[in-house]
């Protein structure tokens, strides 16, 4: 009969090793930085981790320039009562005013935030979410799909119109296919189309927007698969393209208007490949990775391109070898008052990232484990 | 019969002496029998759990995915409800490492090469085995010494008795998830050699389910708690299998066609402000198999062959997301022939060769359409000297890709060898010690070469090598206790050449690369005992733990280097309680997996906690005139635990289902 307690036994030691327990809301995590910097108007920073499609791992992090203080997973700390969280798939940020957006495109859905307490304020609902801009107490919003009209089957996307004050929808307006980030010069807000969901027939058009009655009165051809759309100090549009990932290369592009003319035109190709890029006095920072089938490895380029002559002074702009440690840069943004610059790292995709500080010069100041794809960054002003 | 059975092990199966005994009536008969109640004596080379008959049906199972939970070393990857993916691991090797064979064929997968258990129902299977290495047979197709670890299904076969001329079973269930699955089992005697089955089975089910979330902060207070329904996991799905078995004066054939059809929605995962999703996939699988067996002298051979058609059609129809709605189509012919040869008394030798023919199409863009050419040749051996058995074989893989509109990858060639080895150190043979050594691969999928943007047609094959040491001791008696087997085994595996998702550029685009490498460190343990404490009272116990350390070891910089990886709990059981009386069945069962993580970092963000279920059903016979009648009532998760096997895909509360058979 000893079996038989032997066998009374093996579960029993099963369940001493570990029980269930209460789940708990996910708690926030602090790194001490030391970073601090009493002196200037930038409070500290908001950083969005993607997290990887269908994992709900869309984190929010934010380093407080006060405390030297970093800490993960800021969102669910601040709004426990929120249903699975933050969301799927975080893509953008946003401060305007006293409010924080957070555009968190699996879940359909604008977060908004208190931009210094991080508590909720409300939630926009816009299906596929892609990037947010502001103008005139307005919200914007790009979208994957807009109103299916027409052709069912590829419906174009939009631009959503928020009311920063009732945060409901308040104009929309149909664009080109898969629309990307999106500017505002002069009362017309231009939209990077990438037409992602067409392949190949891709969208190759920046939509232009008139702002006084919303409505889209042309479409500037660019470049195939257009993604990032930034404005530099003297209102030049810097485009990227992603191309095809095979034959036609990412490439980026800038477009301005001619002296007596309102019409945005495009006027330089730069023959680099571009990812994703940030301004800084007159110069512009950018990276990009690029699939190289031929070794089976990301090929990753770093530079500096001088805005006024739009040519490339520097390549790369992290001087201590740093460049060495990042295997998947994924964002880029640069401090308004002391130049440093951030990197992102979101190495496999699945696994904590990394979050760098470079001084202006190029040097590491500091590196911190992030979230999930760590991407997108917005300076909290006083 | 059942002594001749037992003393012959599984190298003299095919010697002449007693198949010249036996009458050809009865032949196809005890020629079944060997596969199932010859385990008992043949197991040992090999450690290998089984599950069959009555004590398969009251395991609250409704697939054969929910009863492999009961095996130890099996990690099933569970999406959740009728309809949900099921898949299984095998001791952390990765489920394309997994055989799936059913009635005596390998089932296929060339596109993705994971079969999805869930779709096959416990209703026509008579036994479920599990094998770990390779079965100890050296009579088998080539492609049966190739993977990591096999689970065969055998569907049932029928028996007559004399005098009968068919048999005939309807069964219908229903419970939760609204439920409803009539099937139909008809058995005929054709003729003095040959015998037919039908088997048809439909299940419908609205794939509903309560599910609940909820959190407290670290203070204890309650942060939130909702209770939802899951939606879009409904399923419609009928299966025909049609079996014909004959016996010859020097063999044996079978000959099978399978028929699965079915509409599903893919529930997908629940995330912030998504609680339905417009997936939906429709699937045919077909496939026709024929088998013959011959016995000439010395030599026996052991024939196959198969026709499958697979056709997918994968619909999104979320007006959120990108539309996407793809048809694919598969082909395979299979052939196999296996063939002994018995030198002597103590020494077989064996040679297979297999061929299969796989395609693949699909009206997506710039789809490659490839076909693939594998060729297996085995050649094997094995020794029995009293106390001692060993069996060896070394597989050769041969493979020939042809794609459309590109340059196809080279072919490739692997060679993979095994040796099994079992002794009984004690005279009794109750106790025996087995060792064994075993390298396989993993052939790249389709998907993982060829897929759109995503694939990599420079992939080499994933290779896996498995070292396995174990004890059993295995005693009948006709005494209070009346059986009793432990089992005890620790391997180490070792994964090489993973074949992982590597990021490529930005955007969530991905490539496979060759990356992986895992140690895998594990013990596995079973247990069986049967007691008899009064007369017609039967009471068996069943119990099955798990220890796994399997860990990634592929670059030192990576920051979940040497963490556990994915999914895979160190600590996981199972016990199972049953009791029998006149025609009364209780069964109690009770599932363990421990903690595990949701990503490769074994950090907090991605903790999973345990879970654990308790499953219970009760069983009665009884006969109405010629009619022989069965109910049966389960409750699964007693306890109502709320639990995500994978993360974000809720599993159902408690739910109950009952069973009413007839049979003639």
């Amino acid at each position: 009969m000893k079996l038989i307690h032997f066998f009374f036994f093996l579960p029993l030691l099963t369940v001493a090793t570990s029980c269930r327990e209460d789940e708990l809301v996910v708690p926030s995590e602090y790194d001490i930085i030391g970073d601090e910097n009493h002196t200037g108007s930038i409070r500290g920073f908001y950083l969005v981790n993607e997290g990887n499609m269908g994992s709900n791992k869309c984190t929010l992090d934010f380093y407080d320039y006060h405390t030297g203080l970093y800490s993960r997973n800021f969102y669910s700390e601040r709004n426990p009562e929120v249903i699975k969280e933050l969301g799927d798939v975080g893509n953008d940020i946003g401060i305007y005013g006293s409010k924080l957006y957070v555009v968190v495109n699996c879940s359909h859905k604008v977060e908004v935030l208190d931009a210094v307490s991080g508590i909720r304020l409300g939630q926009i609902d816009i299906p596929n979410c892609r990037y947010v801009r502001f103008h005139r107490g307005k919200a914007y919003v790009s979208s994957y799909v807009g109103p299916v009209l027409i052709d069912p089957d590829a419906p174009k996307g939009a631009v959503y119109e928020i009311d920063t004050l009732s945060l409901s929808v308040s104009r929309k307006v149909s664009v080109g296919y898969q629309p990307e980030e999106m500017e505002v010069v002069d009362d017309y807000m231009y939209v990077a189309n990438s037409g992602g969901y067409r392949a190949p027939n891709y969208d190759y058009t920046v939509s232009v927007i008139q702002m006084v009655d919303f409505k889209q009165v042309q479409q500037i051809p660019v470049g195939i698969n257009l993604h990032r759309l930034k404005k530099d100090r003297y209102n030049k549009l810097w485009v990227t393209s992603r191309g095809d990932y095979q034959s036609r290369p990412s490439r980026l592009y800038v477009m301005q208007k001619k002296p007596g003319f309102n019409q945005m035109i495009v006027t330089d190709t730069i023959p680099v490949a571009c990812s994703n890029m940030a301004f800084f006095g007159d110069y512009m920072y950018y990276y990009a990775t690029q699939w190289n089938n031929y070794t089976a490895s990301n090929s990753i380029t770093y530079g500096i391109i001088d805005i006024r002559t739009k040519e490339k002074i520097s390549d790369n702009f992290i001087t201590d070898g740093t460049e060495k440690e990042i295997s998947i840069p994924y964002g880029i943004a640069i401090h308004p008052e002391t130049g440093d610059i951030f990197v992102t790292d979101a190495k496999n995709y699945v696994s904590s990232g990394t979050l760098y500080c470079f001084t202006h010069d190029g040097r590491k100041k500091w590196s911190v484990r992030t979230g999930d794809i760590p991407a997108h960054i917005t300076f909290l002003q006083k | 019969m059942k002594h001749i059975w037992l003393s012959v092990g599984i190298l003299s199966v095919s010697s002449t002496g007693i198949f010249a005994a036996v009458n050809t009536d009865t032949l196809s008969r005890q020629l079944e029998e060997v596969v199932v109640t010859a385990r008992k004596s043949n197991e040992d080379v090999i450690p290998a759990q089984t599950l069959a008959g009555d004590e398969l049906q009251r395991l609250n199972s409704n697939s054969v995915a929910d009863a492999l939970r009961y095996f130890s070393g099996v990690q099933v990857k569970d999406y959740g409800g009728v309809g949900g993916i099921k898949t299984v691991n095998i001791r952390s090797m990765g489920t394309n490492h997994t055989g799936v064979v059913y009635d005596g064929v390998e089932l296929g997968n060339a596109q993705n090469g994971q079969i999805d258990l869930g779709q096959f129902s416990l209703d026509n299977i008579e036994a479920l085995s599990l094998y770990n290495g390779q079965k100890s047979e050296i009579l088998q197709p080539a492609k049966d010494f190739g993977s990591a670890g096999t689970i065969y299904m055998k569907t049932r076969t029928p028996v007559f008795d004399e005098g009968e001329n068919y048999h005939a079973r309807a069964t219908i269930r229903t419970g939760s998830f609204d439920l409803l699955n009539p099937s139909a089992l008809v058995e005929l005697k054709l003729g003095q050699r040959v015998s037919a089955s039908l088997s048809a089975e439909w299940v419908n089910s609205s794939g509903k389910y309560k599910f609940r979330y909820r959190r407290v902060n670290p203070a204890g207070e309650l942060a939130y708690d909702t209770t939802a329904v899951r939606q879009n996991g409904d399923i419609n799905a009928t299966r025909i299998e049609v079996n014909l078995h004959g016996v010859l004066n020097t063999g044996s054939w079978d000959f099978k066609a399978y028929n699965y059809n079915s509409e599903r929605g893919v529930p997908g995962a629940i995330v912030n402000n998504v609680w339905r999703r417009g997936e939906r996939i429709w699937d045919t699988n077909s496939f026709v198999q024929g088998r013959y067996t011959g016995y000439f002298g010395r030599f026996t051979t052991l024939n196959h062959l198969k026709y499958a058609f697979y056709r997918t059609h994968y619909v999104n129809n979320d007006d959120k997301q990108v539309k996407i709605d793809n048809l694919y189509r598969q082909r395979e012919i299979y052939f196999s022939s296996a063939n002994e040869y018995a030198v002597n008394d103590f020494w077989n030798i064996s040679a297979s060769y297999d061929f299969m023919w796989n395609t693949l199409d699909a009206d997506v863009y710039g789809f490659v359409k490839p076909e693939r050419i594998s060729q297996y040749l085995s050649a094997a051996t094995a020794l029995s000297f009293g106390r001692f058995r060993c069996q060896a074989s070394v597989l050769g893989t041969f493979i020939h890709d042809k794609i459309t509109g590109q340059q196809a990858p080279a072919d490739k060639q692997v060679f993979s060898p095994a040796i099994f080895m079992n002794g009984y150190p004690i005279r009794n043979k109750d106790f025996s010690i087995r060792v064994f050594y075993k390298r396989s691969f993993r052939m790249p999928t389709f998907n993982d070469l060829y897929y759109a943007d995503m694939g990599n047609s420079q992939l080499s094959p994933e290779r896996v090598t498995q070292y396995n040491i174990g004890a059993l001791y295995d005693h009948s008696s006709c005494s209070l206790i009346s059986a009793v087997r432990i089992s005890a085994d620790a391997y180490y595996n070792r994964v090489k050449d993973k074949i992982v998702a590597y990021p490529k550029g930005q955007q969530f685009r991905w490539t496979m690369l060759n990356l992986g490498l895992v140690d895998i460190r594990g013990i596995d343990v079973t247990g069986l005992i049967t007691v008899n404490p009064y007369r017609d009272l039967f009471l068996t116990f069943r119990a099955q733990y798990t220890f796994q350390r399997a860990i990634d070891i592929t670059n030192p910089a990576d920051n979940y280097y040497r963490h556990q990886i994915p999914y895979i709990p160190r600590h996981s059981g199972a016990a199972v309680a049953n009791a029998g009386w006149k025609g009364w069945g209780l069964n109690y069962s009770w599932i363990y997996v421990g903690e595990r993580y949701n990503q490769q970092e074994n950090i907090r963000y991605n903790y999973t906690q345990p879970w654990y279920t308790s499953d219970i059903s009760l069983s009665k016979d009884f006969r109405l005139g010629k009619v022989s009648l069965r109910g049966l009532i389960e409750i699964n998760n007693l306890l109502s635990q709320d639990y995500d096997v994978i993360l974000n895909y809720p599993m159902p509360k408690r739910n109950f289902r009952v069973t009413l058979t007839a049979e003639i």
